[in-house]
């Protein structure tokens, strides 16, 4: 089987993989980090979102051999070991943004992502928008919106979130 | 109100380990040795298997087994069964069809699982299952339950003639009769409650592991209930007695009903790990719950409402026929009956009502409780009837509704329900306030500017949850009782566990149940915590659904603290020296009353177990107790939602402007979770309204069998929700809680064809009303519009 080598939440970590292999695959059965969630089979519902390169994917779309050098960062190293958790996931934690907790990795992936890219305010229409790719059943997305209005407002104030570097 | 007791929003203590990725699901879990299972499955509605020729999958790389129904057979695994007995109007049983956990002979539905793999991996078992080789030959099929009970119509189980599987009826056929032939005014309406895929975002799974040196087996499933699923297991299937099988339903990620069912994939993992003597692990892909995991709703009904001339409700006469799709789930019978016809008497004083309901098997995936189970197809008949009524005699719905409402409780339905508390109008009117319904005139013409048509919709709704007093259900059919059980344990240094047979999967008791405790006790909420979930760990319990978990689970738990509560006295009363009867105990202290004397709650704790300051012949050492708590009657929450729409005249497009909710669930231990359980509620019921459908071809194949053609509800489908609370308690548990977590999806789908009938006027809309569904009824009004000029 080929090896393959990448950086996760700051390690650096290699393994080897059928060439089928999915990258949400390598992260929750090669280095068991099942904070990824997988929810779907046409990459539809964002449970298995995570960074790479600092840019939100659904690891259910990608292989990891792929990623050969690539630095991916998934939910269990947003915050430091025990560090103050990262201010999305204070904001879903403060606006019960989560119920069964199922699709809460991939909404605060997505979300991050939504501020790096569309800024720290902002506002119902657009963070609906651009949650499109992520499906939760049990929230009905109300507490979800405004927990990532009030994380994105807390990313500007605070702690510098952990980033993959792009 | 403390920061942390009943009727405070705290933040949920379970949520530290989901934000953090540390939730651990049935996939998450990871046994030594374990081995993977892909199922075989049919991909025709109905077929014989001719044979299954399974020696090339043998043969491929890593493949541990593969086996099929006869060998299931032979091993005298039983059949699965569905646990509620209907009788037809005519005194005879459910024709209830053998559903074996891999089928033999022929294959019902497409889907029904014929082998399974198991591999060292998935990959492999995967690559394997695809060289099984089953010969088939395909059979007719059946999957529209309005054609199922047609002269000609592929005959599914011999059990049942004309797939009819019960002739139900309830209430007075005559008096109804009598009157309708008396009313100035009836409304009649064919009605269709589509059929939806619950789809949790957590795919169903199991994972089984057999000890052959203690002879014992141990399930981690996404199971709602894991003691029923052991009893059924156990007793019916006959995997292995009761004390030789634990059940851990561990993290699980969403249930709205498709996880209390007993399913294929958990009794031959079970079955398969005792074959291999390794573990064995199934994950459902998402195309394969759609295959699997029961569905819900899907009915067929005509409906008639009989009025006087100032539009009092004399009767109501209902016709359904319900699919139960190609097996009989666990539960599957009750939901089209007694969760069904005893609900049609909404919030209102209807003297007369008369329910038929055919139930037949298709060519289908099962049909069972899918959130709500039985009361949102209720609700909808009732508030779609009523509110065409209304427009049909001129009158404005709200009025017509409350001209209706029943006033005075306790109120006896002609449909078994007694109503214990309520106050339909002060939801009605606080939701009209809320949603500036005064202001309504001037947002439709406002909208009218921009080339949309706005229109409102009401749903007074009413459910009966709680469920359930087990003598009750008992009579009506149901094979357990449904009451709860709670355990706590007051550890030496006063912290406490409560052990609990209902089970979280999203609600949060984690969170509420310590919230009662804390209160109660008078200790920290730190100091708390909730177990649930394991059969070895809780005492029999019967699980979460049917909003059940705060009027009967907490209960429980509330009777087992008056015990904990007398035995502490009996104790502080030795350490004190005291009379037990002068004993007080408030905010976490015992004291002696009239003197200064007190101990406090870790003190006596400690002192029940030390035993030092009485003997064991006076008193028993120790600090736990249990309950078993049965309720009195159901709960009946209800209240009024109010959905604006805007549609797009152009296109058929809908879109939800505005929505409120006004809610009576009674007593409220944490208002952020309860919003969070309506928000959720609405979300499905909008979907069912204007998103889902399972959708069938002719031929029994699954159209709509993945995200990509099954519309879920996204972000942007859906608005914020104004929400409101109004409050009678529940006289039927010591809590006086009532239940939130079906309320949005029982509400939500009448409100929205409402809405949108009311905005395009007319009343021809099926849901789920897609774009093209509200074009082509606009295009219908039109044409008569114009024809009538
Ligand atoms: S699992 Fe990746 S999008 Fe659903
Ligand atoms: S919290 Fe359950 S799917 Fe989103």
């Amino acid at each position: 089987m080929p090896s393959v080598s990448m950086t996760v939440n700051g390690k650096a970590v290699s393994g080897n993989v059928e060439e089928r292999t999915l990258l949400v695959q390598f992260l929750r059965e090669h280095l068991r980090l099942t904070g990824t969630h997988v929810g779907c089979d046409t990459s539809q519902c964002g449970a298995c979102v995570v960074h790479v390169d600092g840019k939100s994917v659904k690891s259910c779309t990608l292989l990891a051999l792929a990623l050969e050098g690539a630095n991916v960062l998934t939910i269990e190293g947003l915050a430091e070991p025990n560090g103050p958790l990262h201010p999305m996931q204070e904001a879903f934690r403060q606006n019960h943004g989560l119920q069964c907790g199922y699709c809460t990795p991939g909404m605060i992936m997505s979300a991050i992502d939504i501020v790096r890219r569309k800024g720290h305010e902002l506002d119902e229409r657009t963070i609906r928008e651009e949650l499109d790719g992520n499906i939760c059943r049990c929230t009905g997305y109300h507490n979800i919106v405004k927990s990532i209005a009030a994380g994105a407002k807390a990313m500007a104030q605070g702690g510098a979130p952990r980033q993959a570097a792009e | 109100m403390s920061a942390t007791g009943i009727g405070a929003p705290v933040r949920r203590k379970e949520d530290l380990r989901f934000i953090t990725g540390k939730g651990q699901y049935t996939d998450d879990v990871v046994r030594p040795g374990e081995t993977r299972a892909v199922f075989v499955r049919s991909p025709h509605a109905r077929a014989r298997i001719k044979s299954i020729d399974v020696s090339a999958a043998m043969s491929m790389p890593g493949v541990i087994a593969v086996l099929t129904g006869a060998e299931l057979a032979n091993d005298k695994i039983g059949n699965l069964i569905c646990g509620w007995m209907i009788h037809s109007k005519d005194g005879s049983p459910m024709k209830m069809a053998p559903h074996p956990a891999l089928a033999t002979g022929t294959v019902n539905h497409v889907g029904d699982a014929v082998a399974v793999v198991v591999a060292e991996t998935k990959g492999q078992a995967r690559d394997a299952a695809d060289q099984v080789k089953v010969d088939y030959e395909p059979l007719p099929a059946v999957a529209d339950p309005a054609k199922a009970q047609e002269h000609g119509a592929q005959q599914i189980h011999e059990v049942a003639p004309n797939n009819t599987i019960y002739q139900w009826h309830l209430g007075d056929a005559k008096a109804t009769d009598a009157a309708f032939a008396s009313a100035k005014h009836v409304t009649r309406l064919d009605i269709v409650n589509n059929r939806l895929v619950p789809n949790a975002i957590e795919p169903r799974a199991a994972l089984a592991e057999y000890d052959a040196g203690a002879d014992h087996l141990t399930l981690w499933n996404t199971s709602q209930n894991p003691h029923v699923a052991r009893l059924v297991i156990a007793a019916f299937v006959g995997m292995a007695p009761e004390h030789k099988l634990r059940v851990i339903a561990p993290d699980v990620g969403g249930g709205f009903g498709s996880k209390i069912f007993i399913y294929p994939e958990e009794v031959i993992c079970l079955w398969a790990a005792r074959k291999v003597g390794r573990p064995v692990k199934w994950t459902a892909e998402r195309s394969e719950s759609f295959l699997t995991d029961a569905h819900g709703r899907d009915h067929v009904t005509h409906a008639e409402l009989a009025l006087d001339g100032e539009g009092k409700i004399l009767a109501l006469r209902v016709k359904t026929i319900a699919n139960l799709g190609a097996y009989m789930s666990t539960f599957s019978s009750s939901i089209p009956t007694y969760l069904y016809g005893t609900l049609l008497s909404g919030q209102y004083n209807i003297p007369q009502i008369y329910c038929e309901v055919d139930a037949v098997y298709t060519n289908t995936v099962p049909v069972d409780a899918y959130r709500g189970a039985g009361r949102p197809e209720a609700t909808f008949v009732v508030e779609r009837l009523v509110e065409v009524a209304a427009r049909e005699m001129g009158i404005d719905p709200p009025e017509l509704r409350k001209r209706n409402f029943i006033k005075s409780f306790p109120h006896q339905t002609p449909v078994i329900m007694n109503y214990d508390a309520g106050d339909y109008q002060a939801s009605l009117r606080k939701a009209m306030e809320l949603a500036d319904v005064k202001g309504f005139g001037r947002r439709k013409r406002e909208a009218a500017r921009h080339g949309k048509l706005r229109g409102i919709g009401y749903s007074t709704y009413i459910e009966a949850c709680g469920i359930a007093p087990s003598q009750a259900v008992g009579s009506l059919g149901a094979g357990v009782g449904l009451w709860e059980s709670a355990e706590v344990r007051v550890n030496p240094t006063g912290t406490v566990e409560v052990l609990t047979g209902s089970h979280a999967h999203g609600q949060g008791h984690e969170t509420t149940f310590a919230q009662l405790v804390s209160e109660r006790l008078g200790i920290p909420f730190e100091n708390v915590s909730i177990v649930h979930g394991d059969t070895d760990k809780v005492q029999f319990g019967m699980g979460t659904y049917g909003s059940r978990s705060g009027a009967v689970g907490m209960s429980a738990i509330v009777k087992a603290l008056d015990k904990i509560e007398a035995k502490a006295k009996k104790v502080a009363a030795h350490m004190m020296e005291a009379a037990e009867n002068d004993i007080e105990f408030k905010d976490g202290k015992f004291t002696v009353a009239g003197t200064d004397k007190s101990a406090a709650w870790g003190d006596v704790a400690l002192n029940a177990y030390i035993a030092h300051k009485f003997s064991g012949q006076e008193l028993e050492p120790g600090l736990k107790e249990t309950s078993f708590y049965d309720p009195t009657n159901f709960t009946f929450p209800a209240g009024c939602h109010i959905c604006e729409v805007e549609v797009d005249a152009d296109t058929g497009n809908t879109e939800i402007v505005n929505w409120t909710a006004v809610d009576d669930f009674g007593t409220v231990i944490n208002p952020m979770i309860v919003e969070g359980q309506v928000h959720g509620g609405i979300a499905q019921g909008v979907g069912q309204a204007l998103l889902e459908g399972a959708v069938y071809d002719k031929d029994g194949q699954l159209v709509s069998g993945s995200f990509m053609d099954y519309s879920m509800p996204r972000a942007h489908n859906l608005p914020s929700f104004t929400i409101g609370l109004t409050e009678t308690k529940s006289p039927s548990n010591p809590l006086g809680i009532k239940g939130c977590g079906e309320a949005g999806a029982i509400a939500a789908p009448a409100a929205v064809i409402n809405a949108i009938t009311d905005a395009i006027g007319s009343e021809q809309v099926l849901m789920p009303a897609t774009a093209s569904t509200v074009w082509a009824a606009l295009e219908r009004a039109n044409v008569a519009r114009q024809a009538a000029e």
